[in-house]
């Protein structure tokens, strides 16, 4: 089953977090992106977000603004991340797109919706606009059926949480840190607090990013949140890669590893 | 460059953004929720500050003692020979202490940094003017200081790097994208959102999410608000015209605003024209770009067809930024305010003729402004009274005339 709501309720029986894992469409190539990500669903990642590379990446870190820059330089646009979805979505796990707004709202939000749609997408998480300036996004994603992914920061009061998640759908993504994507060495003590401050808002699934990049990582995580999302540590992988067949075996790999991490310590109580 | 001068229409009442920061479809607030936050407690300080008396008081005094207010009006009768014959009466922002008008916006959001009780100021800047006066204003009140600058931009305004160190910043030269301002706003943002407990985010011009767009503006209207009883003062009523250079469009805001409800008095906006519109080189956002969201606004932007931001081009570091404050873009649409491009070579002749004519050497950025009010003069015929924001001085352009204009500059050993 390829939808979000589809994902939670078979991970939730299964005990355990779901793994979501990140690549940019594009890089090293659209091919290779593509390869890369079907590597990481065999590796155990449950549902992909395909990277809408752009040229003002201001929520992303060096890692990833590295590899958007590549895909950029090798003319990775609009259309490719759609085949991407594409490509990606005939696997059955569910696939996001990751966007800044200003490519989709330059595409037309309809029709970047319908399209979407028409390539099996699940939905898309929205990095730099929050639900006061998404009216056109709702509307176009109710009328698709498309899930929206809204984030939740430590520094959301819980107003503001309260807001978010009432706008959003499929689930509710928070911020492990305040910060840009990145790997870091150790879970934030704020993530478990944000977590449940939202879960206080909303039923929809949690799911943590921002930092996360090791299985142990993400078994600590699968303590207290529904999702474990890790973007950065896979882009590495890539950019470390000695070959494109040495990327792929990486990026296996590393699925892998994050995958028994979120198996490990089960799923939220 | 051409200027269609009766594109203007009568004002609609009311300039001003609505509550979350909207002029109509431009304007807002497109950042990650992280930051959100922190907008909104910048929104309550400035709104409880620019009614505070002791905040305005505070404020005033710097501005009359520190900075230098009020500038001067200068009566620019050799230029104007040039310009039809229309009087020339130049804002001469280039006066004030740092040498333009950034100091005007930030000492207020220095004060404004001290009253939320954050000790730590970031900026962005691109030839260096904003940088400057950011790291001027933090020796002043004693806050920590860091500035983001492309590398590029490094290399270029090596002088202004220099004197941001002196003033104990720190300049973080930018080595991500193109490597100039807008990829420095990028590394901003990003200090911002990991830091934001402890740091404001002192944005040098009128764009950027909300409040930033308003805030700026307000601190800046003073050029404006001073000009207006100046030339009122000097030639017993209002000017026919106001003129100003357009990068993000700070300066242009704060001559402007003052303005706004003179449905006769018109406004004029020059954008770097680089090598030409036509040819793709240029910051010309109005004529050559499109409505998109950059920064954290809704705007007029320079993008491909995929949305993508291209790079802009002038000779003119101030100027070369491939977006532009929303509440020009506003003005723009609504036909209040008229844009047209000025190209590198205009600008330049501008320059030299401010140089002979006044003994002023200005800013490439304010050369824009004069060059198109030449052209405005001529359009409007000598009884015209034209009010020119003269936003800074040149001493950090004197290398890039001198290598345009040929000047050997061997036995300086530059």
């Amino acid at each position: 089953m390829s939808s979000l709501p589809g994902l939670f309720e078979r991970t939730r029986a299964e005990g355990r977090a779901a793994l979501i894992g990140y690549l940019p469409a594009g890089f090293p190539t659209v091919e290779g992106a593509i390869d890369a990500m079907l590597a990481m669903v065999e590796g155990g990642v449950d549902a992909i977000e395909v990277g809408l590379p752009y040229s003002d990446p201001l929520l992303d870190g060096p890692t990833i603004q590295a590899a958007v820059d590549r895909a950029l330089q090798s003319g990775a646009n609009t259309g490719d991340v759609l085949d991407t979805v594409r490509a990606v979505a005939r696997t059955g796990v569910p696939t996001m797109v990751m966007s800044y707004w200003n490519p989709i709202e330059r595409f037309g939000v309809d029709r970047f919706a319908h399209e979407l749609s028409e390539a099996g997408g699940s939905g898309v998480i929205t990095a730099d606009i929050t639900p006061e300036e998404a009216g056109a996004w709702l509307t176009a994603s109710e009328r698709e059926g498309l899930d929206r992914i809204f984030l939740v920061a430590p520094s959301s009061s819980d107003q503001r949480v309260a807001l978010t998640t009432a706008a959003a759908s499929g689930f509710v993504y928070a911020a492990a840190v305040m910060g840009v994507t990145g790997a870091r060495d150790q879970v934030a003590p704020a993530a478990r607090q944000l977590v449940e401050r939202t879960r206080a808002q909303t039923t929809l699934p949690i799911c943590v990013g921002l930092g996360v990049s090791s299985g142990s990582q993400a078994a600590e995580i699968a303590q207290f949140a529904d999702g474990v999302i890790v973007g950065s540590a896979f882009v590495r992988a890539l950019l470390e890669a000695e070959s494109p067949a040495d990327g792929i075996d990486r990026v296996r790999s590393l699925a892998a590893e994050l995958r028994a991490g979120v198996e490990t310590q089960g799923g939220p109580r | 460059m051409s200027i269609d001068s009766h594109s203007q229409a009568a004002p609609s009442a009311g300039y001003d953004a609505d509550s979350t920061g909207h002029w109509g479809r431009f304007g807002g607030r497109f950042v990650p929720e992280a930051l959100v936050a922190a907008l909104d407690e910048l929104t309550a300080a400035f709104e409880q500050a620019r009614t505070d008396p002791d905040f305005i008081a505070t404020l005033a005094h710097l501005q009359r003692t520190y900075t230098g207010r009020p500038s001067p009006i200068t009566d620019a009768a050799r230029l104007a020979e040039h310009a039809g014959g229309a009087r020339i009466l130049l804002k001469r922002e280039d006066l004030n202490h740092t040498g333009s008008h950034k100091i005007n916006n930030v000492l207020g959001q220095a004060l404004l940094t001290q009253r939320m009780g954050k000790t730590r100021v970031i900026a962005e800047t691109g030839a260096g003017q904003h940088g400057v006066a950011t790291a001027t204003a933090c020796a002043l009140l004693g806050l920590e200081c860091t500035v983001y600058m492309g590398a590029e931009d490094t290399r270029r305004q090596a002088l202004n790097v220099a004197r941001m160190k002196l003033l104990g910043a720190e300049v973080v030269a930018v080595q991500t994208g193109s490597q100039t301002l807008k990829d420095a706003i990028n590394d901003a943002m990003r200090d911002w959102v990991t830091n934001v407990d402890r740091t404001h985010y002192i944005l040098g011009t009128v764009t950027g999410p909300h409040p930033f767009p308003t805030m700026v503006r307000d601190f800046q209207r003073v050029i404006g608000d001073e000009a207006r009883q100046q030339v009122l003062d000097l030639t017993g009523g209002l000017p026919d015209a106001v003129v100003a250079c357009v990068g993000g469009g700070s300066n242009a805001m704060g001559i402007f605003t003052a303005f706004l409800d003179d449905s006769d008095v018109r406004l004029y906006g020059f954008e770097a024209g680089g090598d030409g519109v036509e040819t793709g080189r240029h910051a010309a956002r109005m004529a050559g770009g499109s409505p998109g969201v950059l920064h954290g606004t809704r705007t007029y932007v320079m993008q491909d067809e995929m949305g993508q931001t291209v790079p802009s081009h002038s000779i003119s570091a101030g100027l070369d930024y491939p977006g532009v404050g929303p509440q020009h873009a506003w003005l723009h649409e609504t036909g209040r305010a008229t844009y047209a491009p000025v190209t590198d070579a205009e600008a330049m002749a501008a320059f030299e003729l401010v140089c002979r004519t006044e003994g002023i050497i200005p800013a490439i950025e304010s050369a824009h402004a004069v060059a198109g009010a030449l052209q405005v003069g001529r359009d409007l015929g000598p009884d015209a009274v034209l009010l020119v924001n003269l936003s800074g001085r040149g001493d950090k352009d004197v290398e890039t005339a001198a290598s345009w204009f040929g000047i050997a500059t061997e036995e300086g050993g530059a």
